[in-house]
């Protein structure tokens, strides 16, 4: 089991450097030359000039490669043009408030997707598949940026019965464990639950079926097995599976979360990304990418783990 | 007891927002006109050509725009603002600026579906290519198409696009290019997997030792059989792409104002949600239409190719 | 008998093929760093085949049967050792893989995996030809001339997909597709293995038809003795990824040396009640290829093992004219307490 982490983190490690030139290169992709995306539009030949060395944009590109892997791998994801704090900061304020919607989403979808999965899963065919199926394609159908605004207009504007936007009140930048915080932070889960839930419940549906079709299903069953004893045997076959794909969701979201975080003006990584985006911030934009990109590799690392830990089946040579 | 086979084990290839397995390559059933009993199977199933019924009566609607729109998709009135739908003159209402939706939102059906369908198709010919090189090649080539693949497999499909439009600026082509940079390493992938099942087969390897050129042995016997499942594949992630192209608009990163997209529409029109919802939300359903349709559509063309004999 | 090939050269005294040392072995997955351990698949394999003759090839699957079919058709190269046909060395500046390639065709197992699903029965036996440089007209006339020699009228068979003709038939396809290079020699591996009795028969019958016609020599590989003695001049024994016992077809298949070759002979079903055996002469799976036993890779299963066997590895050495037998047991003076008297030196 040891052996087979270090094989994964030795698979992981090249995909993480090659994420890391990924993101250098994204400032380099953006037109023009990099430092003006940098320096305000008046900015004096001397201070273009300290600037161009600070940042070793005089040096060739795969040193300055090097240079940046070097500051990065120290904490130093320099510095953000539109606030002038450090960006580690910047992100390590706003990933936490992202972490929270994305679990909280993720949670969720996973408890409705499962539930749904498996009726659709026992009931093929059947009318009860055919809902939860449907709901299903909606759930990966559906803009959810768009669902975030029906969201907003039936239970703010119309109901009000939640509040639309921010993360607390009074635009509290910091989500809290209490209970108007969690006013906050319900429709943004919900609208957000939609997707893992749909991808969920359809995974779910499909290993259910394919479960019960098997041969141990009908031996079990043969040999006189309660359905809930059975029931119990489908759940130990599909969880490693549901489990991996869980926590890969969570990476997606958390990823994916800006159109969300814009739509509800919650202060996390994709409210941040929006800033940067909007401000030609790019070391902003740049560091946070990486974080988010580093966060979704190190999950991938954890899911592989963690699947292979809870399913005998799969081979840890 | 447990399981003697695995149920699908390898699930870090399923996209963020379609989540499709990756289909196997399958051994067809290839009768007289392999294509001909595919989509005579599709034709009976009722669901998928419901879908194909709206995929169609969108895409004549944003062709023929100019024809069947009641008015200019960028005049609008100052005095006749956000009316709402069932108005006499404006059935769909009228925007923020006082445009008619109802042209607006067929106009804008062609920058959307434009949007959203291209970057699909150029990543179908490009991930197509690299992956049933980097399957039948094998060995170092393999090896480094596959690895830049896994790096770009590293990012959220939402984030990559979001990085690099980002980056890259506003503007319809750089979308449609950080949109293709997504789907490339997705379809490239599911070409590898499916090519190198087709690779083993006995009657590649029969037309690998009967000493044809190798480009002769993929033309002939590889392509036909990788094509298929990468195709089916390939449509399920327009409904991604549409959700992805009209979302970065929605973000101001896509298409500039007055262009009439929907995503752009939806961003602008969020102003009026208290005023006007069901205005506001209109935009919204022509991308969820499209895009369930575009996904109930891969799924019936999926199962009607996927009939075993 | 064969008339002389025009592309003969060494005559009929010269091996149409011979194999020297052939060796693959097939790294496995696992460790930190670099491959696990190796399946020694093939493990040092001699054997010639005449010109005109068929050589049947026997064994327990993983034996090394079809690793040796596809290192003979190059689908796999080999680790170590010579393939030598008609006298020139595959490689050498006489015969490059393209030109063996054209003498040397295969027929697999499963007739409907090695036919693609989206040619015609025509198109897939056309492919070779036209791969060749023959016209697409041409190709196809070759085409159906074959499927007509194979019993396949080509106006009802040759537009038809795979999955609309029988496994037979779908098996003669495959025959005609090998025949379309005309080869010299032709490998069946398991060809006939996965058909019916009766259809089984008929291609049987087919092949020996055409090895007359085309002047073929065949290197037929089956686990099924009797359709090996109905088949075979010769017949090859293989027992771990190296040869046990090779020799007249006669010969092994009623007075065999080795006693894997008769325990695989013991355990064919008898068709005289009297004759059934109450134990199974062969027990035991085959040891483990990754890392066969020391000596004889036979003595863990083997009820003649005596202590020679479990230390030294026994050569293929003559036992008779023309037959050759890897047993310490069948050799004199090996050391086996069984082993025939030393014949006296003259």
């Amino acid at each position: 089991m040891i052996l087979f982490i270090l094989k994964r983190i030795g698979y992981a490690a090249p995909v993480a450097l090659g994420v890391s030139l990924v993101c250098f290169l994204l400032v380099h992709l953006a037109p023009g030359d990099p430092l003006s995306a940098i320096l305000p539009v008046d900015a004096t030949a001397e201070m273009q000039a300290q600037m161009r060395a600070a940042y070793g944009f005089d040096k060739p590109l795969p040193v300055q490669y090097g240079l940046w892997l070097w500051k990065v791998l120290h904490g130093d994801l320099g510095t953000s043009i539109a606030t002038g704090r450090p960006v580690l900061a910047e992100v390590g304020r706003a990933v936490g408030n992202s972490l929270i919607l994305a679990s909280v989403a993720t949670l969720i979808g996973f408890t409705f997707g499962t539930f749904f999965g498996f009726v659709a899963g026992y009931a093929r065919d059947s009318w009860l598949d055919r809902v939860a199926s449907a709901i299903a394609v909606f759930g990966v159908s559906v803009p959810h940026y768009w669902l975030g605004i029906v969201m907003v207009i039936v239970f703010s504007a119309t109901l009000g019965w939640l509040p639309p936007t921010g993360a607390g009140p009074q635009g509290s930048g910091n989500w809290f464990p209490d209970l108007e915080h969690l006013r906050y932070l319900l429709l943004p889960a919900i609208t957000m639950s939609v997707i893992p839930m749909g991808v969920i419940s359809r995974t779910v549906r499909a290993l259910v079926g394919d479960i019960l079709h098997q041969d141990f299903v009908q031996a079990l069953r043969a040999k006189g097995l309660s359905e809930f004893g059975v029931f119990r045997h489908v759940v130990k076959n599909a969880a490693p599976t549901a489990i991996a794909i869980m926590g890969l969701q969570l990476g997606y979201l958390l990823g994916g979360s800006i159109l969300i975080e814009t739509v509800f003006a919650w202060p996390g990584t994709g409210f941040l990304l929006n800033a940067a985006i909007f401000q030609r911030d790019l070391p902003l934009l740049q560091g946070t990418i990486l974080v988010l990109a580093m966060f979704f590799v190190t999950l991938n690392l954890l899911v592989d783990v963690v699947q292979t830990a809870l399913d005998p089946r799969i081979e840890r040579a | 007891m447990t399981a003697t086979t695995p149920v699908s084990a390898s699930l870090a290839t399923g996209d963020p927002v379609a989540a499709v397995a990756v289909p196997e390559a399958i051994p067809v059933e290839a009768s007289r006109g392999y294509w001909g009993s595919v989509l005579r199977r599709l034709a009976r199933d009722p669901v998928a050509m419901a879908a194909a019924f709206v995929i169609l009566a969108i895409v004549l609607a944003a062709i023929f725009a100019p024809l069947i729109a009641p008015m200019d998709p960028f005049k609008g009135s100052m005095v006749r603002r956000l009316r709402h739908v069932g108005d006499a003159t404006y059935w769909l209402g009228s925007d923020e600026l006082g445009r008619d939706m109802l042209t607006r939102l067929l106009y804008a059906g062609r920058l959307s579906l434009f949007m959203g369908v291209l970057p699909v198709v150029i990543a179908f010919f490009v991930g197509s290519a690299l992956g049933i090189l980097a399957g039948y090649a094998g060995g170092w080539v393999n090896t480094l198409i596959m690895r830049v693949v896994d790096v770009f497999f590293a990012f959220p499909s939402v984030l990559l696009a979001i990085a690099l439009s980002g980056a890259l600026g506003a503007g319809i082509l750089n979308s449609i290019v950080s949109l293709t940079v997504v789907f490339v390493p997705q379809i490239t992938r599911v070409a590898e997997s499916v090519t190198v099942q087709i690779r083993n087969r006995d009657y590649v390897e029969a037309a690998r030792v009967s000493g044809a050129h190798p480009f002769t042995v993929v033309r002939v016997q590889v392509l036909g059989n990788v094509l298929g499942p990468v195709f089916v594949y390939a449509t399920s992630l327009i409904s991604v792409s549409m959700i992805l192209a009209s979302g970065l608009s929605f973000l101001g990163l896509g298409v500039k104002p007055p262009e009439p997209e929907w995503g752009l529409m939806l961003n602008t029109l969020r102003t009026a949600i208290y005023v006007n919802p069901l205005v506001a939300a209109l935009p919204g359903v022509m991308i969820f239409l499209t895009s369930i349709s575009f996904n109930l559509l891969s799924d019936g063309l999926r199962s009607a190719m996927e009939v075993r004999q | 008998m064969t008339e002389l090939d025009p592309r003969d050269r060494g005559g009929p005294a010269q091996p149409l093929l011979s194999v020297e040392g052939l060796v693959k072995h097939f790294s496995g997955k696992g460790g930190l760093f670099g491959k696990g351990p190796a399946v020694r698949a093939v493990d040092g394999v001699d054997f010639s085949v005449m010109k005109g003759e068929t050589l049947g090839v026997v064994g327990e699957s993983g034996c090394g049967k079809s690793t040796t079919a596809r290192l003979l058709m190059q689908i796999n190269r080999q680790d170590r050792g010579d393939i030598v046909f008609d006298g020139e060395l595959l490689g050498s500046r006489a015969l490059d893989l393209k030109a063996y390639r054209r003498q040397v065709q295969m027929v697999f197992q499963d007739s409907y995996a090695s036919l693609n699903p989206r040619l015609t029965v025509e198109e897939s036996v056309a492919f070779g030809p036209k791969a060749h440089g023959l016209s697409a007209a041409a190709a196809l006339a070759r085409a159906h001339d074959l499927l007509r020699r194979v019993g396949l009228e080509p106006r009802r068979f040759g537009g038809r997909y795979p999955h609309e003709v029988s496994g037979g038939q779908r098996q003669r396809v495959n025959i005609a597709r090998a025949l379309a290079l005309e080869p010299r020699l032709l490998i069946l591996d398991e060809a006939v293995s996965a058909l019916d009795k009766s259809v089984e028969a008929q291609v049987l019958n087919l092949l020996t038809d055409l090895k007359q016609e085309f002047g073929l020599t065949y290197i037929f590989i089956s686990h099924d003795l009797n359709v090996v003695r109905f088949m075979s001049d010769r017949v090859m024994v293989m027992y771990l990824g190296r040869v046990a016992e090779i020799g007249p077809a006669d010969a092994i298949l009623t007075s065999p040396r080795h006693p894997y070759t008769a325990a695989l002979l013991a355990s064919q079903p008898s068709t005289d009640p009297d004759a059934r055996l109450d134990e199974a002469p062969l027990t035991g799976d085959p040891p483990n290829p990754i890392n066969p036993p020391p000596g004889c890779r036979f003595h863990t299963r083997c009820q003649f093992a005596a202590e020679v066997c479990r230390t030294r590895e026994p050569g293929l050495d003559p036992v008779s004219p023309a037959h050759f037998a890897a047993c310490h047991r069948a050799v004199p003076g090996s050391g086996h307490p069984d082993s025939p008297p030393v014949p006296m030196a003259a």
